[in-house]
């Protein structure tokens, strides 16, 4: 199944709702084994997302643009 | 030795206590001084009199204001306030005490600031400014951040530091405003408007490091509340130090106690994801190897079941596609973790032939007598009706002929 790029918390919703379905166990073998495929590309996604966000600061000039930001010491 | 009283004059109580009266009037720190202390046993009586006490550690001052004087009270004194009194000090001659005769009561330690934030804060709490439910809940993966702040100091530093520790997946975008002095109010008031305008931004932290009440009051002016107000993206007010509350903090969505705080409360721990991630992912792989098993006993029933093997396909066929699903489904399991999804896939499509309703699309037939299957001849006799189930209904059939047979 294709996974969507997704936002962390959106990916992490699914998973969730994803986790909760198969531990109750009422899905048929097919759709259980569907739902895992699933959840572990999201679980990978949001791994992923987890190791390797690195933060990025902007400042807002009065025209409107963005330039990156690095707070300095006073 | 005896006392000679008869040469001593006698004084009546009238005649002391207006003798120490004219003392005390005649005295001018007492006529017209300032005491301060703490209210106790605060009383207004019927007559518009109030009595009460100023005390401190070492003992308590009476005092009274008339009717006339309280009328001018600017707040409401109650028992425990610090307050300034202002008045003079003389005699009640019923009682024989001395106490002050209160002029004015002002509360103590606050200036012309504190009356104004006051006076402004109960304004904009009786519009309902700050209604809880009016409060904007805080998004809780928040993507993009805006600060408005100084785009230099330690605030800014501190907010931009703690939001890159716990959740770097937020972008910051950094408004810079003045946030002390003329014009400051304007400029938080405008950005805060400005940044409502863009789609990119779900979250807005606006604050200053600690300062004198002078120095943070662009936060208790009313534009900057009523900006605070009508924003529609949800706002952390981070003002100053744990003590300082601006009249933001009270229109803020939340309030923090510090920038750093601030950062702290606007987004998630990554660590903490971390975990949940963890145990969602363990969580997933264990249901998953529950239903596998699950799978492995149902295929291990049908090929047991007599309705299979009461059919009339070559058994040898059927043989080869279990033994094939059970390798499947047994290469899935031993390599649960490792290249899972392929396996678990394979395993998918296989299983899905084995259903018995696939089995009834390929033109085999389940009877049954009642609720019994029947997979023998010895189990019906002519005349029985049977219910015969094919791919898309049930067939009620008549039992005419009985022969026995050998499929082997």
């Amino acid at each position: 199944m294709a996974v969507k790029k997704q936002t962390f918390e959106q990916a992490m919703g699914r998973l969730e709702e994803i986790v909760s379905k198969l531990e109750q166990g009422d899905c048929d073998l097919d759709q259980s084994l569907k739902l895992f495929e699933e959840g572990a590309k999201l679980a990978a996604q949001c791994e992923k997302q987890l190791d390797e966000a690195e933060q990025k600061v902007s400042l807002l000039l009065e025209n409107g643009d963005e330039v990156p930001f690095a707070a300095g010491e006073d | 030795m005896s006392l000679n009283l008869s040469s001593l004059p006698t004084y009546t109580v009238g005649q002391v206590n207006e003798y120490i009266r004219d003392l005390m009037e005649d005295d001018l720190l007492l006529q017209s001084i300032l005491v301060r202390g703490e209210i106790s046993n605060y009383k207004r009586y019927p007559s518009g009199h109030h009595y009460f006490s100023l005390k401190d550690e070492t003992g308590v001052l009476k005092c009274v204001m008339f009717r006339g004087e309280a009328a001018h009270l600017r707040f409401r004194p109650e028992n425990g306030m610090r307050v300034v009194a202002f008045g003079h000090i003389s005699v009640f001659p019923r009682d024989g005490a001395y106490q002050l005769y209160c002029a004015d009561l002002l509360p103590d330690g606050r200036g012309p600031l504190d009356e104004a934030f006051e006076r402004l804060r109960r304004r904009l709490e009786a519009e309902g400014l700050f209604d809880e439910d009016h409060k904007t809940p805080l998004p809780k993966y928040p993507r993009r951040i805006a600060l408005v702040t100084s785009p230099v100091g330690k605030a800014v530093r501190d907010m931009i530091r703690v939001l890159g520790q716990r959740w770097p997946l937020a972008e910051v975008l950094v408004v810079p405003v003045r946030v002390q002095g003329e014009g400051a109010a304007e400029e938080i008031a405008a950005a805060i408007h400005e940044i409502n305008n863009r789609a990119d931004i779900d979250l807005i932290i606006t604050g200053r490091g600690g300062g004198s009440m002078e120095e943070l009051w662009a936060f208790n002016e009313e534009i900057v509340a009523r900006a605070i107000y009508v924003s529609n993206l949800p706002v952390i007010s981070a003002v100053g130090h744990e003590p300082d509350v601006t009249i933001a903090d009270y229109a803020a969505d939340l309030r923090a106690s510090t920038p750093s705080n601030a950062a702290e409360l606007a987004v998630p721990d990554r660590a903490e994801q971390g975990e949940r991630l963890a145990e969602l992912k363990y969580r997933l792989c264990r249901s998953i190897r529950g239903r596998l098993e699950d799978g492995r006993r149902e295929l291990g029933r049908l090929k047991g079941s007599r309705v299979l093997r009461s059919m009339a396909a070559p058994i040898q066929e059927r043989r080869l596609i279990a033994d094939s699903l059970r390798r499947r489904l047994e290469s899935a399991l031993a390599g649960q973790m490792k290249d899972r999804r392929a396996a678990l896939s394979k395993a998918a499509a296989g299983l899905d032939a084995l259903s018995p309703l696939k089995v009834l699309g390929r033109g085999y037939a389940i009877a049954r007598k009642g609720k019994t299957v029947v997979s023998s001849v010895g189990q019906a006799e002519k005349g029985d009706r049977l219910d015969v189930a094919v791919s898309d209904g049930v067939l009620s059939c008549e039992v005419r002929e009985k022969e026995e047979r050998s499929w082997r």
